[in-house]
């Protein structure tokens, strides 16, 4: 496919999903211009708009990262949710169980998340190498499980007593990443320090930039992309297709896990359930409208990061319509972009004269 | 008493299982993947709870959330066979969807963020519902094995090929299915909105249409076995529910038994599962 097709699409499953909101929107009886020009004007506004914006993104582009990979080894890995809400949690174990200096317990922590997603992903892995049971069923079942536990040690173990929340106690101050604003200031640059911007987001993109070495510059990648492509032959030149599987999940899950370094260790420095906005999923629509390329993965999530941002504002500022909105927006991006076969059927009725 | 009351439980909550799980069954035995059961739920209780709240008859309610599943069911059709999108990422699009569509229009409709008025008692509808949900078991199990009909769905999902060269339309077929599981599904969300319940809630399904689905899979895509999976599912949260707060057992524990033991049965531990052979795959039919 040519490259321009590969920018052309997207943009047009994302023109194509806005007009539909658009007849959403008066449908319920409210201005669509002037619901879009909220939007724009809630994001691109203010200093706080855009870094809200990159905020949100920043964890749509490790789990649309991960979405990714697996699906460049063939595999379709809906569990991202499941992954990084364990992540999540281990992550905030370790902050809040060592009261160890920031040197060795912000890697701890990190480490920590990181492992748990590979290993919660790493099991539907093993069971589609091993026994062929397919990922798809495995990811999902285990975003439950993932959520039932999650949901039990934090309310029976590691609560703050008499705290009606489901959320653990803090983690140790050491634990904590720096916000941006707090990094910035030094050079100058003075930024209200209450924005949860924070490190997490340059880690994104050097996990964008890791993964697209990784795919396209590595050994490792080349094969576990042959296997995507076709596992019968991967296996005859000599790639074994069952580590691959194996390696593909656990990588995806790491990248899944990675969202609980921001989540816990930048803003809300504990675990708590529903932290997570359903970022394992919108992660498919990320590496869909991506294209599955980490550049494209990192546009896909600041458009949905700044949908995320706008949600807010539509909520407050409109009649009828409420932030769900957005959501709607989002899935209608992910029935396009999954349709595209639609845009190439137009694009072929248009091409010939009738 | 005890033991009477948790069996009437057991049925009532299996009620939107056994409806969803026949309608993933039509779906997937025809070939078609459906991961979209819990939105076609969520689409069907918000339908069935709001056309009640305004109509004040919830026999028009249950038909209104048929029609909402099959509407629901009609997109993931047109792109999964005609458009031969991926079914799991169009499945996931229905999903994110429908969790939020209830919460736009129940603004719109009610001037609330997500929930319908509550619903007087007569306005509800529980017990025909469960006659339907366990007279379409037999109904289904004798559609699908028994009949013309059922062997070329079957076929459809397992041997699309030979169907279509044995004169099968495996694109009706299909769409057939998916519909199927569409109105199934719909009436699986009214009764829990307007027959369990007597409001529709943000989410109220919870994970019902994924439950439902691990039932499809332990039931071996076969009636009366995703029945008897139905019913343990039921029975389990039936427990969960009477034990809560007074047992030592975790209710997150009883909550995730379906999804550990479709994991398992999955994998092949326990038994074993022949899923269509060609679930999952677009038809494109050979140009002759």
């Amino acid at each position: 496919m040519s490259k321009l097709q590969n920018v052309f699409f997207p943009l047009l499953a994302v023109v194509a999903a806005f007009i539909v909101g658009a007849i959403v929107i008066a449908a319920v009886g409210d201005d669509p211009l002037f619901v879009y020009g909220l939007f724009f004007s809630s994001v691109f506004g203010t200093i706080d708009g855009l870094s809200y914006t990159l905020f949100y993104a920043t964890p749509l582009i490790f789990t649309g990262l991960a979405v990714a990979l697996a699906f460049h080894c063939g595999l379709l890995n809906i569990g991202a949710e499941g992954q990084l809400q364990v992540a999540a949690f281990v992550c905030a174990w370790i902050g809040f169980t060592f009261n160890l200096p920031g040197l060795l317990l912000v890697p701890m922590c990190m480490l920590g998340a990181v492992l748990a997603g590979a290993i919660w992903a790493g099991i539907p892995g093993l069971l589609k190498a091993r026994f062929g049971s397919h990922e798809v069923i495995n990811t999902i079942m285990m975003n439950f499980i993932a959520a039932g536990i999650t949901s039990y040690l934090t309310q029976y173990f590691y609560r703050e007593p008499g705290d009606p929340i489901l959320q653990t106690k803090h983690i140790y101050e050491q634990a904590h990443i720096a916000r941006i604003a707090k990094l910035l200031s030094p050079l100058g640059v003075d930024l209200p320090q209450r924005l949860p911007l924070n490190l997490s987001l340059l880690i994104a993109l050097a996990a964008a930039g890791g993964t697209y070495f990784f795919l396209w510059h590595t050994r490792w990648g080349y094969d576990l992309r042959a296997v995507g492509a076709n596992p019968a032959a991967a296996q005859y030149g000599g790639v074994n297709v069952a580590r691959n599987i194996v390696l593909a999940m656990c990588i995806s899950g790491a990248l899944a896990g990675m969202v609980a370094i921001g989540e816990v260790q930048g803003y809300r420095y504990r675990y708590y359930e529903g932290f997570s906005a359903g970022y394992g999923f919108t992660g498919i629509a990320v590496a869909l409208l991506g294209r599955n390329h980490p550049l494209g993965i990192v546009l896909a999530a600041l458009l949905f990061g700044a949908l995320q941002r706008a949600g807010l504002f539509i909520d407050i500022f409109t009649d009828r319509v409420s932030k769900d909105l957005t959501v709607i927006l989002q899935a209608t991006i992910i029935l396009f972009v999954g349709c595209e076969e639609l845009f190439r059927q137009l694009k072929r009725r248009w091409a010939k004269p009738a | 008493m005890e033991l009477i009351s948790i069996l009437g439980s057991t049925i009532r909550t299996a009620v939107p299982l056994v409806f969803a799980s026949l309608g993933g069954i039509y779906s997937e035995r025809s070939g078609v993947v459906n991961i979209a059961l819990e939105g076609m739920m969520l689409a069907g209780a918000f339908t069935a709870a709001a056309v009640t709240a305004k109509l004040h008859n919830p026999w028009l309610g249950v038909l209104a959330a048929a029609l909402a599943g099959i509407l629901v069911a009609l997109v993931h059709a047109v792109a999964c066979i005609n458009l031969k999108a991926n079914q799991v990422v169009i499945g996931t699009a229905i999903n994110i969807m429908f969790v939020a569509v209830p919460g736009l229009l129940s603004g719109a409709l009610f001037d609330s963020t997500g929930s319908t008025p509550q619903l007087a008692r007569e306005e509800t509808l529980a017990t025909p519902l469960v006659y339907a949900a366990f007279l379409a078991v037999p109904l289904s199990w004798y559609l699908l094995f028994k009949t013309p009909f059922g062997l070329r769905l079957r076929a459809s999902g397992e041997k699309p090929e030979a169907a279509d060269t044995a004169g099968v339309s495996v694109t009706a077929m299909r769409y057939y299915g998916v519909l199927a599981s569409g109105l199934l599904a719909g009436l699986g969300g009214a009764y829990l909105s307007i027959g369990q319940n007597s409001l529709f809630t943000r989410n109220m399904t919870a994970g019902r249409g994924f439950i439902a689905l691990a039932a499809v899979i332990l039931g071996n895509w076969h009636p009366l076995k995703t029945l008897a999976a139905c019913l343990l599912f039921g029975f389990a949260e039936a427990v969960s529910i009477r034990m809560q707060g007074v047992s030592s057992i975790p209710n997150q524990f009883i909550q995730i038994i379906p999804y550990v033991l479709t994991m398992v049965v999955l994998s092949g531990f326990v038994g074993r599962v022949s899923p269509p052979k060609a679930l999952g795959q677009p038809y494109i039919k050979e140009r002759r």
